[in-house]
């Protein structure tokens, strides 16, 4: 399992090369990447790692999981820039998607990150959507079928 | 009773700073009685802590509702919402 909070770019084949467990026979990525908008990521140092890794392991919890890695980065961030990578191994497809779609819901609503875009008409702190709680919130729904890829 | 403050985005940039130390008077002993102290300072303090203010909190680096009990040596944050992914 990796967890890296960063200002450098990443590679996702790179990544997902690194996960070696031989019963994993599926792997489901996320890559969020900036829209038209220049921005700059700030984060908690500390606690925005602390913050993720309870969010992974709360996914091993729910689905299995054999291998993951999530990397935020920070910093300066132009249009098409990478910013976030979310990706779970798995022996099946349903665990791993979902594992995946529920990391990066958390990740939204949870992690200590904050985006300030830089328009042409000046600079903005982006604020919270409602969309994104909601997205989280679904997840906590108790009796949600668990998927399974078989 | 000393803690650790720190602010984040927004709020980090409409109080001018990213963190202090504070000295807490007797009585205050929560994250809620935290933010009431910090808001009695006036100005950009009172707007940013203002009661209709969305403002977060954590201590010691874990995420905590207003009622959290705070002692001496912790490390207090306050941010806007997340934005992040």
């Amino acid at each position: 399992m990796k967890i890296s909070v960063q200002r450098e770019d990443f590679d996702l084949s790179t990544e997902t090369r690194a996960f070696t467990d031989p019963r994993i026979g599926a792997i489901a990525t996320f890559v969020g990447v900036v829209r038209d908008v220049p921005m700059t990521l700030e984060h908690y140092a500390g606690m925005t790692e602390r913050e993720i890794l309870k969010i992974v392991e709360e996914a091993k919890v729910r689905w299995q999981v054999m291998d993951c890695t999530v990397i935020h980065r920070y910093g300066e961030l132009k249009p098409a820039d990478q910013i976030v990578l979310v990706a779970v191994a798995s022996a099946h497809r349903g665990d791993a998607f979902a594992a995946c779609e529920f990391i990066m819901d958390y990740l939204k609503t949870r992690a200590p990150f904050w985006k300030k875009e830089h328009r042409p008409e000046g600079a903005n702190w982006v604020e919270a959507r409602a969309a994104d709680d909601e997205a989280a919130e679904r997840w906590e729904i108790r009796d949600r079928p668990r998927l399974s890829g078989r | 009773m000393k803690v650790k403050v720190l602010f984040f985005a927004g709020l980090r940039e409409q109080l001018g700073t990213s963190a202090e130390e504070i000295d807490l008077p007797a009585g205050v002993s929560t994250v809620a009685g935290l933010r009431s102290h910090l808001q009695a300072r006036g100005g950009a303090y009172e707007k940013a802590f203002a009661g209709k203010a969305l403002v977060r909190s954590a201590v010691n680096q874990d995420m905590v509702p207003q009622s959290a009990r705070i002692k001496a040596g912790d490390e207090v944050a306050f941010f806007p919402p997340v934005t992040g992914g």
